[in-house]
């Protein structure tokens, strides 16, 4: 079994979001980059399949060389190679071209990507792949089982869970369930010591197209100061929240 | 040329997001001069959509359409697009909503723009508002295609009456091979879902542990509100994961968020920032919580909660 996962090089959840250049780009002063959430829950899934039913591992990024440190962590948790698609990101459209031009020459039977990422929250990549491929697709993936070519998937709808038989090839959008937080792996010396002997190979672009941008960024405006009730007068609470708030 | 918003109903109903993607529509149509039309699986009420903004409605019935499934539904929607020359397509931000969005993107080689919480700057080029960096911040996004797609925040235009005659057209489906089946559904029985709800009341680590969960679960059926918790509380397994909330949860759109024993960690907030009204009962002044909070009550949870509830029973009940 052939596994492709998609990773996002996000900002650390921690940190200050604040724009530049006129407000037209994040500030990637001081920020630690990280990989996305979704993506790793995908990622530790995969190596799991790699241990148990002899999966191959790629881990691919589309993004410039400040990537590869995120890919190398990926190599250190236990992916097989990673691969590097040499262009700047700048929609998702795009990012899901360049994606599935290189699943084109592959044919990977599962392909992982975040249900979205927490920088730009597009939520479109793993369901733009499925569609350029023709595969397969359950996103808001929570749990997913292959015997030989029939996998079965987990969907967290509104309100509950939905169970998916379909064949591979699928592609899936990854999140928290898949594997649960605890089961993450966090890299010990001998996995990056070996993730430097692993190739890490960097693909020029191949043509694409671009489909959004983005003018400006702004931050949401201030808030008002917090109004503090007494816990002796819920009964004032509860007027608040009628009259003035008008929530219940 | 019209627009067009996909409208999903749940138990024989329009969700309430399908009328606010009616009124939204209903607004933009207003400003182009053009004609808003819906579409509506397995469901026919073509009033209430009326009364929404909606001038027609293509209903679309089929066993084959039954369960949800993407790939089907975006099919049909992008025959109805194509068949009536549509050029803006508008989407809520549900589960499925979001699941068949990039299906439909592709197919019908449109731009696609999640999470937009405004009515559109500019419809030429299509500039839309959209919240990123899991709302700690907003981008202006243009899309400059023949045809795009709009995915709309839910709860951030709200329901506006604006009655208007509809036709309603019955339209037979488009058939899609698939071997994705849907075998099974389990719904979290009789519960408002936190995409749906109006109130959430979310627990933090500050309970202490599973056996005191009935504090939110009673405040929470007093309000007809959803049940939510921190990430830690899922993680610890005191509730189940569909109840975490934040950066790396569910997003929290709500009109009221409680927050009970939640400290407000930048993760935490990130997520449920988009939510109208905060309520934080804390029994730490410092909590960071209360700095992102409308209305803030400094006590134990375990005194204020029992108190607040029997409150709401006899406010409800007068
Ligand atoms: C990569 C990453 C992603 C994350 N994503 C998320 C996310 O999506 N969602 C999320 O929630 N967290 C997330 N976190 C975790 C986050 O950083 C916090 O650790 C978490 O939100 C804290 O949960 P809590 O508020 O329940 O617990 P705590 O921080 O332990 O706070 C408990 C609060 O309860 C109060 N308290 C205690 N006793 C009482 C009482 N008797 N009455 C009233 N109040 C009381 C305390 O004063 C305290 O403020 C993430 C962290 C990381 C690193």
């Amino acid at each position: 079994m052939k596994i492709l996962v998609c990773i996002s090089h996000v900002p650390d959840t921690t940190s200050k979001i604040n724009f530049v250049d006129d407000s037209s780009a994040f500030d990637k002063n001081g920020v630690q980059f990280i990989i996305n959430p979704n993506d790793e829950f995908g990622l530790t899934r995969a190596i799991w399949l790699q241990q148990k039913q002899q999966a191959e591992v790629t881990a691919i990024t589309v993004g410039e060389v400040s990537c590869e440190p995120t890919l190398r962590k990926c190599l250190a948790i236990g992916a097989n190679r990673a691969f590097r698609i040499d262009i700047k990101p700048t929609d998702g459209f795009q990012v899901a071209q360049q994606l599935s031009a290189h699943c084109k020459k592959e044919n990977y039977d599962l392909i992982i990507a975040g249900r979205e990422s927490i920088d730009y929250n597009g939520g479109m990549v793993p369901g733009m792949i499925s569609a350029l491929m023709g595969y397969n697709f359950v996103t808001n993936c929570m749990g997913l089982e292959i015997q030989g070519n029939t996998a079965k998937a987990k969907r967290e709808i509104d309100g509950g869970i939905e169970s998916i038989c379909c064949a591979l090839p699928l592609v899936i959008g990854a999140q928290k369930g898949l594997v649960e937080e605890k089961d993450l792996i966090i890299p010990n010396m001998r996995g990056i010591m070996q993730a430097r002997q692993k190739s890490l190979t960097v693909l020029p672009a191949n043509e694409s197209q671009v489909k959004s941008s983005i003018s400006k960024f702004e931050k949401p405006a201030p808030k008002g100061e917090v109004k503090m009730v007494d816990a002796n007068q819920i009964d004032h609470l509860i007027e608040l929240l009628h009259n003035e708030a008008k929530v219940i | 040329m019209g627009i067009l918003i996909y409208t999903e109903s749940d138990n024989g109903k329009f969700k309430k997001s399908a009328l606010e993607l009616a009124s939204y529509g209903r607004t933009i149509a207003d400003q182009l001069g053009v004609e808003l039309i819906a579409v509506s699986f397995n469901h026919k009420d073509s009033q209430t959509l009326g009364h929404y903004g909606v001038e027609r409605v293509i209903q679309i019935s089929d066993p084959s359409l039954e369960n949800f499934t993407a790939k089907p539904y975006a099919a049909n929607l992008a025959a109805v697009a194509e068949e009536n020359d549509v050029k803006l397509l508008i989407l809520s931000s549900s589960a499925n909503a979001k699941y068949l969005a990039p299906l439909l993107a592709v197919s019908l080689s449109a731009g696609y723009a999640s999470n937009v919480v405004e009515l559109p700057e500019y419809i030429q080029p299509l500039t839309v508002k959209r919240s990123c960096f899991t709302n700690k911040a907003f981008s202006t996004c243009i899309l400059e295609n023949e045809v795009n797609i709009i995915g709309l925040s839910s709860n951030s235009y709200g329901i506006r009456e604006n009655t208007k005659e509809i036709v309603a057209v019955d339209k037979s489906v488009t058939p899609r091979e698939t071997n994705l089946v849907v075998e099974n559904i389990e719904k979290s029985s009789g519960e408002v879902s936190i995409a749906d709800a109006d109130i959430v009341v979310s627990g933090g680590r500050g309970l202490k542990g599973p056996e005191n969960w009935h504090l939110i679960e009673d405040l929470a059926s007093t309000l007809g509100a959803a049940t939510a918790c921190s990430k830690p509380v899922s993680d610890m397994g005191w509730r189940p994961h569909s109840e975490h909330v934040g950066q790396t949860g569910k997003p929290v759109a709500s009109n009221l968020y409680v927050a009970i024993g939640v400290s407000g960690a930048i993760q935490h907030l990130a997520g449920i920032n988009s939510s109208k009204v905060k309520l934080v009962i804390n029994n730490d002044p410092e909590a960071p919580f209360f700095k992102a909070a409308d209305y803030g009550v400094v006590a134990d949870a375990f005194e204020v909660v029992p108190q607040l509830i029997e409150k709401l029973k006899i406010f409800k009940n007068s």
